[in-house]
């Protein structure tokens, strides 16, 4: 537990469930009759509703972003290094929300909620999702609260992709678009990655074609080589290096094959730490919403068209170590917008921590991201009701 | 704003399209954008100046120049500019090359080496020069490829670079009559309007 709750923080926070009636329509050709959004907000929103910024999470991200759920809490949440009073995400001038997006695990509708039809978990039979549908829930999120135009809509890896289709789909509905290690579409070799740890969770014998919940069983070593494939992705090699080396456990070599290197030990204790806490279900579906996002290929695979119409400022970063999404990736979009002739900044931060650098406050990058949202800040219309 | 600036504001026109190569702090871009209503953008190196830009609300790209603009497309701007710093480039040659590609017209201001103060230096103290407006040393100087007036307007005559305006500024950054008369020998910084 925290020893106090730090200044900065957006203190004890709890979840609200929030329950969608209208029937939403998928890319997939299939519909969500109904459907419940977790999410989390911080700040105030002001009279106008002008002043919101939604967080959009990445593969095993969720709804909570900053703050601590209890006084017994050993962390807080996974960006509150950037979201909280004085933070870059200033939650003194902004409201923020952050949600768990649909076919998640921690608490919106996903593979693991009773299917009206059946009375049983969807499971497999959950639809697959895509960016441009978590878009149209986000979107129904917003009406929710009555904001017609976001703020900013700020997302790191597959969190920025969604903040790019939200340019892209709902132009007039953003001021700010903040775009951090994220990639116009895959590569062959992001989805060959994610194909093998699709692999290790669909062949593990424990996950049943998807129906496990009934068996009272979890493909734990199938979600947990999914993961330490992943994790091994999202750092670098130099900061492999740094952090472990070749450091070995017991100082010296054993020869058999347990773990010995200290990143053998430490991929384990990843991979296990997160079979435990998420869902074999939503870890395929959320692999495939990356694999299918790829918004040129509606504009003839020209991304300076697809983004013709965005209105919106954007910022873009990313980390020089990042393989996953390399700065090359990031590029891309940069460029596209430029020859759209669109509103961009871009910057590129010197990190050894790979794609997960997004995650970690590091100077530059907070100098950056706080720059940016002053002007997002500056940008809040200021209405009479507020002056006075 | 500073006066090499002020003078090439003049050159740039309303509502056009500008990409500032070396864009600094942002000054003339900010400038260009709230008289000129141009749609800017800015390629810098250096970190602070890119966040003083972001803070600005100017559109910065953070990019080392001396890797090439090959991602910008043909005629994509109607004016580049690059101020003060072609003579930090490692191929001054290939960006004015590159610069002409991008833009339908660029705008290029350097120091001249030609300048008498620069000659006396070298002629009478026998070392490379350094005064209060080049204050390096030869081997921590990020000017690497220093030239004169005419050896940049030779450099016009051999690439087929049509030059459309020049004006050459002492260091107050004034025209007086006898730049004008001796322009390589009294002129300190040179400010070109080129075209392909």
């Amino acid at each position: 537990m925290p020893q106090s709750i730090p200044e900065d923080s957006v203190g004890i926070v709890t979840p609200q469930t929030i329950h969608f009636d209208q029937p939403l329509a998928l890319a997939c050709g299939r519909q969500l009759d109904n459907y419940d959004l977790i999410i989390e907000t911080y700040g105030t929103l002001n009279a106008d509703a002008s002043n919101a910024v939604l967080v959009c999470h990445a593969l095993s991200g969720n709804h909570h972003l900053a703050g601590y759920h209890s006084a017994e809490d050993k962390k807080p949440g996974w960006w509150d290094s950037a979201i909280g009073p004085g933070k870059p995400i200033d939650t003194d001038k902004l409201f923020v929300i952050g949600l768990n997006n649909l076919g998640g695990c921690h608490g919106s509708t996903g593979p693991q909620s009773t299917n009206p039809k059946t009375a049983k978990p969807f499971g497999p039979d959950f639809p697959i999702m895509t960016v441009a549908d978590w878009v149209e829930s986000q979107a129904r999120l917003a009406d929710h609260f009555g904001i017609q135009q976001w703020a900013a809509i700020v997302g790191g890896s597959l969190g920025g992709m969604q903040a790019l289709q939200w340019a892209i789909d709902y132009p007039e509905r953003l001021r700010h678009c903040m775009i951090i290690a994220a990639a116009p579409k895959l590569s062959a070799q992001n989805i060959a990655f994610n194909e093998v740890a699709r692999q290790a969770i669909s062949r593990d014998p424990d996950f049943n074609d998807g129906h496990f919940y009934e068996n009272g069983k979890v493909p734990k070593t199938g979600l947990m080589l999914a993961r330490m494939l992943g994790h091994i992705t999202y750092l670098s090699d130099d900061g492999m290096r740094e952090k472990f080396g070749r450091e070995l456990r017991e100082g010296k070599i054993s020869y058999d094959f347990n773990p010995q290197f200290e990143i053998e030990s430490y991929l384990r204790y990843q991979g296990e730490q997160f079979s435990k806490a998420f869902d074999a279900n939503t870890y395929l579906l959320m692999t495939k919403a990356l694999d299918y996002f790829d918004p040129a290929a509606d504009a003839d695979h020209s991304l300076a068209a697809a983004v013709r119409n965005v209105l919106c400022k954007f910022m873009v970063i990313s980390f020089t170590t990042d393989w996953r999404f390399s700065p090359e990736r990031s590029r891309e979009i940069v460029d596209a917008l430029v020859t759209a002739e669109k509103r961009v900044s871009y910057a590129e931060i010197d990190s050894h921590n790979g794609h997960d650098a997004f995650l970690i406050p590091n100077p530059r990058y907070m100098d950056i991201f706080s720059a940016y949202m002053k002007q997002v800040i500056a940008d809040i219309p200021q209405t009479d009701k507020e002056n006075n | 704003m500073r006066a090499d600036l002020d003078i090439i504001q003049d050159w740039v026109a309303p509502n056009s399209k500008v990409l500032d190569l070396g864009c600094g702090d942002g000054e003339l871009l900010s400038y260009l954008q709230q008289e000129k209503n141009i749609t800017g953008y800015g390629v810098e190196f250096d970190h602070d100046n890119i966040t003083t830009c972001i803070e600005k609300g100017i559109n910065v790209v953070e990019k080392n120049i001396d890797e090439g603009l090959a991602s910008i497309q043909d005629s994509s701007f109607d004016t580049v500019i690059m101020t003060q710093a072609l003579q930090v480039m490692y191929h001054p040659d290939q960006i004015v090359d590159e610069m002409l590609r991008i833009g339908k017209e660029c705008i290029v201001t350097f120091p001249n080496f030609g300048h008498w103060r620069a000659r006396g230096y070298l002629a009478f103290r026998g070392r490379m020069p350094v005064s209060k407006f080049l204050p390096y040393t030869w081997y921590n100087t990020p000017n690497i490829h220093f030239c004169t007036f005419k050896d940049f307007e030779q450099l016009c005559v051999e690439r087929n670079i049509h030059i459309l305006e020049r004006t050459v500024v002492d260091n107050e950054h004034k025209h007086h009559w006898s730049i004008r008369l001796w322009p390589n020998m009294l002129g300190e910084v040179a400010i070109y309007r080129i075209t392909r």
